[in-house]
């Protein structure tokens, strides 16, 4: 019986090794190809031109989940000690921007950060002069936070509940005030969710391609709008897409592998809550 | 004192979570020509009937529909099955079939976007047939949709008595009655959350359909040209209706979990 039920998988294993192997490994073929098909490592080492691109994506992407992790982590440590009823409903009410479309969410900044937007209506209603936000990077790194700082709430919520209050209890009563119970023990108990909600954020906030078109005007292009701009834009090159496409990933994969490094809790824990 | 100010923080986080939500639906009702955004005119509904009158609005709600529908049901079954199968596997195989279920998580959406549409074309040059189009947009959404579903129908799994399967088919049980009898019932919350997780992704997503659809319209993809194309407070109002069904959505769900557990508690 137990042969037979690992045959229940295969077709899975088929249809992941057609629509997530096989296209990785055309991405990889594609990169290292020209367009007749001859090996090249040209479209790799023109990457290199676009090194502005990357750091711009890594800088904006490394502020977003910073400013997003010293937004939420109060937030999600006040909720953690609501009372029950209480905590179910701040949880909702953080998810419910999340069940709205990003586009209409980064949208609404949109009339709110413009030249003629809401805020400096606001703005010059007080006599105050106008103030150029839309097409920043501040706007862009704004939209980062404001659409992915749920993913940083949650995690980072569903580890500070699980911390066991004795322990807390236990610094108190060994001598140490409030601000060494959180800095000794609740930060480093909770660091599974730190480091899967600094990963929730990081991962999306660098590879995004709309927000920085939305809210950052053709000035700050991002890695995203690079790879867009070659497979559905002006410059159509696959070849050096799927080259960016490779290199973002590898990004990616070593900054998910220096976050692993600080976390020496059991693997598995840090709250994947959705 | 330390009250106050925890009250206040939340109160401006949320304050930032949802102004700007507030701000979309306050002007879906204002009544004013397309060249302003923010200078209030009166209240109307002009643009709700504008909005339910636009063909490629509901063509594109009956493709997003349709996809959803299709790519929840098909990798609901095929990740119940699968996750079944991983269960029963040793320890390093299943290793390797978390890794390739967890890697389409982890990695980023564009890539796998782009990947695909590599994929896609890369078949029709081969096979020939249609090139980018429901199909497409199909088998992408089930594929994205998969590994939530093993990954929330294993933990049942893990969970459940491996002697309980076995002792229906020692009573003489046909295994696919003692799945449908035994195993279902034992992990159908999983597979339904599963179920929920791949409907709801399905319609949210843009990246992906973006770069998968050619010129297939879904909602996502219809907003994003909205936003790119003119200034409509149209998209306000389809705003609004969007937030207000996942509101009542969520309500629904939410006043049915505290009946469930209150009736849970009576009982005990």
């Amino acid at each position: 019986m137990k042969t037979r039920s690992k045959l229940l998988s295969a077709p899975y294993t088929v249809w992941m090794t057609i629509f997530i192997v096989l296209p990785m490994l055309l991405v990889a073929w594609f990169a290292f190809t020209d367009r007749e098909g001859q090996f090249t490592l040209e479209n790799i080492l023109s990457v290199g031109q676009y090194s502005n691109v990357f750091l711009r994506s890594i800088w904006l992407g490394a502020v977003a989940t910073l400013i997003s992790l010293l937004m939420g982590y109060p937030l999600a440590y006040i909720i953690s000690k609501m009372s029950e009823k209480r905590q179910s409903v701040m949880v909702m009410l953080v998810m419910l921007p999340m069940w709205m479309n990003f586009l209409l969410r980064t949208y609404a900044w949109m009339t709110l950060l413009e030249d003629n937007g809401l805020i400096n209506a606001a703005l010059k209603a007080f006599g105050l002069p106008g103030v150029h936000m839309i097409n920043t990077a501040g706007a862009v790194v704004l939209g980062m936070v404001y659409n992915y700082i749920p993913y940083m709430i949650l995690p980072l919520y569903s580890v500070l509940t699980k911390i066991d209050k004795s322990v807390i209890e236990a610094a108190e009563d060994l001598g140490a005030n409030s601000r060494q119970v959180f800095l000794k023990v609740v930060v480093p108990m909770s660091m599974p969710g730190i480091i899967s909600g600094v990963t929730m954020v990081f991962v999306p906030a660098v590879s995004t391609f709309i927000i920085s078109k939305m809210l950052g005007g053709g000035a700050n292009l991002l890695i995203g709008d690079l790879i867009d701009m070659q497979f559905l834009g002006s410059a159509y090159n696959p070849n050096l897409g799927s080259a960016i496409s490779l290199v973002l990933m590898v990004i990616i994969l070593i900054c998910m592998g220096i976050m692993n490094q600080f976390d020496d809790g059991e693997p598995g824990e840090g709250g994947m809550l959705l | 004192m330390k009250k106050t100010g925890g009250r206040i923080y939340t109160f401006l986080v949320f304050l930032f979570l949802y102004a700007p939500i507030l701000v979309l639906i306050v002007f879906s009702f204002n009544d004013t020509e397309t060249a302003s955004r923010t200078v209030w005119s009166g209240f109307s509904l002009k643009w709700y009937e504008k909005l339910f009158e636009d063909r490629l609005i509901l063509e594109a709600l009956r493709n997003t529909l349709l996809i959803a529908v299709i790519a929840a049901a098909a990798s609901t079954v095929l990740g119940t099955v699968a996750a079944i199968g991983i269960n029963s596997m040793k320890r390093l195989p299943q290793r390797i079939m978390m890794n390739i279920t967890n890697f389409p998580m982890v990695n980023p959406e564009i890539v796998t976007g782009v990947s695909l549409m590599l994929l896609f074309v890369f078949a029709v040059g081969l096979f020939g047939g249609r090139s980018l189009g429901m199909g497409s947009l199909i088998t992408a959404h089930i594929t994205f949709c998969l590994p939530y579903v093993i990954l929330s129908v294993l933990p049942k799994l893990r969970q459940m008595d491996p002697n309980l399967y076995e002792a229906a088919q020692d009573l003489g049980c046909p295994p696919v009655q003692a799945f449908f009898k035994v195993v279902l019932p034992e992990i159908l919350p999983g597979v339904v959350t599963g179920m929920i997780m791949a409907f709801t992704l399905s319609i949210d997503d843009f990246v992906i359909s973006y770069f998968t659809s050619g010129t297939t319209q879904t909602l996502p993809i219809y907003i994003y040209s909205m936003t790119r194309k003119r200034v409509s407070p149209e998209i306000n109002a389809l705003s609004t209706v969007l937030f207000a069904v996942v509101m009542a959505l969520l309500i629904v769900i939410n006043v049915r979990q505290s009946r469930a557990q209150k009736a849970a508690k009576e009982d005990a």
